[in-house]
């Protein structure tokens, strides 16, 4: 067997390499991964660098103009502005990239069963999914935070449940496209069970378009998150969160202007960061991103 | 074809209404907990829930909750006993003036820009306009809302950054307190319609018939008028639906930031007081409209393309 393996594709390690060497071939890519990459490492040693504790609160500094001691300036109570923007994007971050992959796994492992099997019960299932994306997804979600409550033990399922359902979609029509291929009739005139087809035949196709689209739930959901959170549904304070934040510093925003532009910058950075990398994913993997409103 | 696409939207809006009633029934207490606070319990609870029927079954309370809507009759609100359809009315305007605004302004100058970066595509005007469109598209509504705010109402001072205007004045009054709302609103939307625009028109230029008109020697904006235009527009009419729908859910946020009495306000309002009734309300007209909007692109994109026009007998 020793000749066949040359004819292999090569392994997901080689491939991973190739795949982050073309995104950061096209100039998006590369600022797109820069802004992930380096909110991921501040994400990680934030605390190591900040120069105050975002606790820490000083009365003299209240909604003071950016000084030598604090750089951003501090917000309402005090308390450093620079430290609480650097920290900011710790819990989103948390949150978010444990929901993204929980929703991903989910939506597209239904998804990729509905479109095995089709028949009366996808059709059924298309039209509670179709109903479901029809309901604004703050309802949604504000509905089970009530029930439930606001921390991150309910924010995790919550928007890992929502943002899997738009996933069932993609993989099921990514698996649409896959079934009527001549591998997969062949697998099933082998007499292959389902799990095993699924498994070795639909799985490695639809991964590409289910990795995009991952990416693409990803800042769908760090909006949700911080949006939920500047409603006050969201983080408690005083966890440093960038939506929080702004929400906070709103009312004094003709004093100290820097209290909400600075959670403002790295809230977006993060996010179209996210954005240009999912795009430049996309390109890299081969999959035509239809341009859709947000769902 | 159309009946079909009727029922299925119909057949949408009966597993929203299912979904919402299910998601409202989970929500802990009722009405009556809500409504007496502390005193809920014993004697006192059990006859508020007598009056207004909540101690029946919950399928029965479905039926006859679908039942009165489906007549227009949403019911009473929880807490001020007033008829629901009275106190949505006017945030439903309020909403759709928003929405309305967003429109005028937004369509027109998404094509606009679309079609402009799709003809001089990859020079400067187009990667200015594709930037653009992706910040605006990204950027989280109350990011941009607070930006508008800090930069037109607290540091150029021409606009108010907030709407105190109450839910019933005439719409007159709500002017300007309404043009930010709108500019933000319109942001979001312009920057999805232009980009579906963008491509579409890109990729009728290097069709075949374009082509082929370019062969014959037909000036260049003839091409664009007569061939290229029409055909590109077709697949955007779909996405001003989508991008409608979205609005009315998403003006939520934004309406929250500028205190904008509308529905969106209201939803989140009534989910913090637990009104039940209104919040079942808000969202089933939010899913009709979003079904209806949907629908009615579907059947516009029929009218318009002929070949969509004639499949069903084609497909028998």
């Amino acid at each position: 067997m020793a000749e066949t393996t040359s004819l292999v594709r090569p392994g997901p390690s080689a491939r991973f390499g190739t795949v982050i060497s073309d995104i950061m071939a096209r100039p998006s890519g590369a600022i797109g991964l820069t802004l992930v990459f380096g909110h991921l490492m501040l994400a990680l040693f934030g605390p190591f660098i900040v120069p105050y504790d975002y606790t820490e609160m000083d009365a003299n500094f209240m909604l003071s103009k950016p000084s030598a001691a604090h750089w951003l300036g501090a917000d309402h109570l005090g308390r450093d502005t620079l430290s609480r923007t650097l920290l900011g994007g710790r819990e989103a971050i948390l949150v978010t990239g444990i929901a993204t992959p929980l929703a991903v796994i989910w939506g597209g492992l239904v998804g990729i069963f509905f479109g095995l099997v089709s028949g009366r019960l996808d059709e059924i299932l298309m039209r509670v999914v179709d109903a479901f994306l029809s309901l604004p997804w703050i309802l949604k979600m504000l509905v089970l935070i009530v029930t439930f409550g606001s921390g991150t033990e309910v924010l995790i399922p919550t928007l890992a449940f929502f943002y899997g359902i738009p996933v069932i979609r993609i993989a099921r029509a990514a698996t649409h496209d896959v079934v009527a291929r001549d591998f997969v009739q062949a697998a099933r005139a082998r007499g292959h069970s389902r799990a095993t087809i699924i498994q070795r035949e639909l799985l490695p196709n639809v991964r590409d378009a289910l990795l995009v689209e991952g990416a693409m739930r990803w800042s769908w959901m760090l909006l949700a998150f911080s949006s939920l959170s500047f409603l006050g549904f969201g983080v408690s304070p005083p966890t440093p969160d960038w939506g929080l934040m702004i929400a906070d510093a709103r009312g004094f925003m003709s004093f100290s202007p820097m209290g909400v532009l600075a959670p403002m910058v790295c809230l977006s950075s993060l996010i179209i960061g996210i954005n240009l990398t999912a795009d430049a994913l996309a390109k890299a993997l081969g999959i035509d991103r239809a341009q859709k409103a947000p769902v | 074809m159309l009946l079909r696409r009727l029922g299925l939207g119909a057949i949408t809006v009966w597993l929203v209404s299912v979904i919402i009633f299910a998601g409202v029934e989970m929500l802990p207490g009722d009405a009556c907990t809500a409504f007496l606070e502390r005193e809920a319990k014993g004697k006192l609870l059990e006859n508020c829930r007598e009056d207004l029927g909540l101690n029946r079954s919950a399928l029965t309370r479905y039926v006859d909750w679908a039942g009165s809507a489906l007549q227009g009759d949403l019911g009473v609100s929880a807490n001020g006993q007033k008829q629901i359809s009275e106190l949505v009315g006017y945030r439903l305007r309020n909403t759709l003036l928003l929405a309305f605004g967003a429109m005028v302004v937004g369509i027109p100058l998404a094509l606009f820009l679309g079609v402009v970066a799709a003809l001089w595509r990859d020079r400067p005007v187009d990667i200015f306009v594709s930037t653009s469109a992706i910040f605006a598209m990204t950027i989280p509504e109350f990011v941009s809302a607070t930006l508008l705010i800090l930069v037109f109402s607290v540091w150029l001072g021409w606009v108010p950054g907030i709407v105190l205007t109450s839910a019933n004045a005439p719409l007159v009054e709500f002017f300007p307190e309404v043009l930010l709302p709108i500019g933000v609103l319109t942001l979001v939307m312009t920057a999805h319609i232009l980009r579906t625009v963008r491509s579409s028109v890109i990729e009728t230029l290097a069709s075949d018939y374009a082509q082929m008109a370019t062969l014959k020697g037909v000036p260049y904006w003839q091409i664009v008028f007569r061939h290229i235009l029409p055909n590109a527009l077709l697949p955007t009419i779909n996405v001003v639906a989508l991008t409608i729908a979205w609005l009315l859910g998403g003006v939520v946020v934004i309406e929250t930031v500028f205190n904008y009495p509308g529905l969106g306000r209201m939803m989140i309002d009534s989910i913090s007081d637990r009104d039940l009734p209104v919040t079942q309300a808000i969202a089933l007209i939010i899913a009709s409209v979003y079904v209806i909007v949907n629908l009615a692109a579907d059947i516009m994109t029929m009218l318009a393309n002929p070949r969509l026009r004639t499949v069903h007998l084609r497909q028998g």
